[in-house]
């Protein structure tokens, strides 16, 4: 369900910007964090409330989920085969894709060459309509992995986990916004999918960064250009919650992404274009209000002609 | 026109002239695949001493048009990294001598060698303290060995933010001590694992007294390592249980220990980090390597006889400038063979710990990738 009011920031480590975000929308009160992309780490906090006066309540979503599936031993079942299957599909995405998207830089590597000139941008057109129909794809893929899942096993019928939204429930109605941090992308976005989460708020802001921001997007996408091994093909990962429209998230996107290599940033672009490709360095921010964006100065989008440019007010 | 054919250009060389020169430029001179060394000094012969297998080991150098520098030009690949003395012979003394003109140096237990870098060689970056990397621990550790009759000092690295709560992969280092203060291991972690490349690991650093006897295939050395070692660690800290995320690594002597305590227990470690491997077998005849071979001449008789299946997966790695590529580029064929999935890689360098650095960043993220794609904090 896409929400009102959303702040994505950049990453938060070392040089938070959070509480100066809070501040700027008037917001008191307690704020809920969701820690769980930090996994076995969820409660170690610490900075985090210190940054915000104390005023976070973690609603620890990784350890209660390590509690559901403790007690709820064949959903934990049903719940890694699903995983297991959701992985299996990624794989064989990734065969599909790196194919695809090594021609579409080859035919980008073309484009300035002697003799070929007018005949590389159809080609090239025909390439980013066959990723994009690969991504799409992917996501409808694992779409309905999801959806054999919910209708099987029913997971907000069953007690273990009604008895946590309950729990999540009250704590989310004394609570004035809900901060998302960063960490590993595909366990937030399962644990805060697994308790439905962002469908308890009642109209309360969202304030999220790092994989945070990913997660609330339409389609997370995983991206590093300079992996140890292999191409650093950016990927789809699936369909994210949806509280944001538009957005492709790229989180320390100076340090993960070739921003200086035209032919890449334009690629990117087209391919997931007409989304706002929007890089997240620290201390970087963007507002989602009335069903738009907004960026500070300083927050930079992927174009389509390979450059960057400000996100704009 | 190369730097030293402009200064021959210039005719009579004075004092004066050599000193500008000297000044100008920062040795030994790379220009592409020509790299020339440069001694200045009294001496009867400067000779190179190097250690590129191929290549006579010494070699000399001429005096430059009658002044006092010495010269000698040789043809060095892109990429390279060459470890080198001088031998400064003079009234019958010889003397070897780190070069007085290459502040480049790379340390080793026997003291230190100049160092040439090839056209293009780059010292990588991630071997370098970065301040943003949260910093690992290490924890000392005796282990009883009845194999041995005595206890053993190990060293455990523990990952930054290491907690209970989580299981880790081991990683089990021959020469460990030695990986880090020669090759940085520990900084390599620590920056590894902060940029999600490899998986946070326990990393055990053992060491040998006796190392040329003990890693020659040596039974009781397999029994420490599997039998005693690993319970001791798996007592102590939480390990991940699955034979993959178990490794054993080594350099030269340290590659035969890996794979011979992997072969003499299959089934525990599943993933093996083989550096510089001293994999010398004879097909015919004794080697010729010495008799502190021979048990590793049986071993690989005996390997290649029967390999089994050592482990699942393994990196390989050797320099193109080392007597034992012959023996590592063999291997490869050997251990995929077995089932195994191999990672083979050449670089152009020697039999040396700044070698066996520059491979780890694709080693460790060949047996123990991080979650690099998924993670963004």
């Amino acid at each position: 369900m896409v929400h009102s009011r959303v702040v994505v920031l950049g990453p938060q480590r070392l040089q938070p910007t959070l509480a100066d975000a809070v501040a700027s929308l008037g917001i008191k009160g307690r704020l809920a964090a969701v820690t769980a992309g930090w996994e076995e780490r969820e409660s170690e906090d610490q900075e985090l409330a210190a940054h915000l006066h104390g005023r976070t309540t973690n609603l620890a979503l990784y350890e209660r989920a390590d509690g559901v599936f403790r007690y709820d031993t064949e959903l934990h079942k049903a719940t890694r085969e699903r995983q297991d299957r959701i992985r299996r599909s990624q794989e064989l995405y990734r065969l599909r894709l790196a194919h695809q998207l090594e021609a579409a830089r080859e035919l980008c590597r073309r484009e300035s060459l002697a003799g070929y000139e007018g005949l590389v941008a159809p080609q090239l057109e025909g390439a980013i309509a066959g990723l994009r129909a690969l991504d799409d794809e992917h996501v409808q893929r694992i779409r309905s992995i999801h959806v054999e899942f919910q209708l099987r096993w029913k997971p907000f019928e069953r007690e273990s986990i009604a008895l946590q939204r309950r729990e999540l429930e009250a704590t989310l109605k004394d609570c004035s916004a809900l901060c998302i941090a960063g960490g590993n992308v595909g366990i937030l976005l399962n644990r805060l999918r697994m308790f439905g989460v962002l469908d308890m708020l009642r109209g309360q802001p969202i304030f999220a960064w790092s994989a945070g921001a990913m997660v609330l997007t339409e389609r997370i996408v995983l991206f590093h250009d300079f992996p140890p091994q292999g191409a650093g093909d950016p990927e789809v990962l699936e369909a994210g919650l949806g509280a944001v429209e538009g957005l492709v998230a790229l989180p320390h996107a100076d340090r993960r992404l070739a921003l200086d290599d035209r032919a890449r940033v334009s690629l990117f672009a087209r391919r997931f274009a007409p989304a706002l490709c929007a890089a997240l360095p620290p201390r970087t921010r963007l507002d989602w209000s009335d069903g738009r964006w907004s960026g500070e100065s300083g927050t930079r989008k992927l174009c389509a002609d390979g450059a960057l440019a400000e996100v704009g007010t | 026109m190369s730097l030293l054919g402009d200064l021959a250009a210039k005719g009579t060389l004075g004092p004066s002239d050599l000193d500008a020169f000297l000044r100008a430029h920062r040795f030994p001179l790379v220009e592409g695949r020509t790299v020339t060394f440069v001694y200045v000094g009294a001496a009867d012969e400067v000779r190179l001493r190097h250690w590129i297998s191929g290549l006579p080991t010494s070699q000399p150098f001429q005096r430059f048009h009658g002044s006092p520098m010495w010269t000698l030009s040789i043809d060095i690949p892109e990429g390279s990294r060459v470890e080198y003395k001088l031998e400064v012979i003079r009234g019958g003394h010889h003397q070897l001598i780190q070069d007085p003109l290459n502040e480049n140096l790379a340390r080793d237990p026997y003291g230190a060698n100049s160092v040439v870098f090839g056209a293009g060689y780059a010292r990588p970056d991630w071997v370098n303290h970065d301040s943003e990397a949260r910093l690992g621990e290490i924890h000392e550790l005796k282990v009883e060995s009845a194999a041995f009759g005595e206890s053993r000092d190990v060293l455990v690295y523990l990952p930054a933010r290491f907690r209970t709560t989580r299981r880790y992969p081991l990683l089990v280092v021959h020469d460990g001590p030695d990986y880090m203060k020669y090759a940085s291991l520990r900084t390599v972690l620590d920056n590894l694992i902060h940029r999600l490349e490899v998986q946070p690991m326990i990393v055990a650093l053992t060491g040998s007294p006796n190392r040329l006897v003990e890693y020659a295939d040596d039974e009781r050395h397999a029994r420490f390592i599997a039998d005693e070692l690993v319970p001791s660690l798996e007592a102590r800290y939480p390990l991940l249980p699955q034979t993959i995320s178990r490794g054993l690594m080594g350099a030269s002597f340290g590659g035969v220990a890996s794979l011979s305590t992997a072969w003499r227990r299959p089934g525990v470690f599943g993933s093996l980090l083989l550096q510089s491997g001293s994999f010398v077998f004879t097909d015919i005849g004794p080697n010729d390597r010495g008799p502190v071979f021979d048990p590793v001449v049986r071993f690989m008789s005996d390997f290649r006889a029967r390999p089994g299946r050592p482990a699942d997966q393994a990196y390989v790695s050797c320099g193109t400038y080392e007597g034992l590529i012959y023996y590592n580029r063999s291997i490869v064929p050997l251990l995929q063979s077995t089932g195994m999935h191999v990672k083979f890689t050449e670089a152009r360098d020697g039999h040396n710990w700044e070698n066996w650095r520059d491979r780890l960043r694709e080693a460790l993220t060949t047996l123990f990738p991080g979650q690099l794609m998924m993670v963004y904090e």
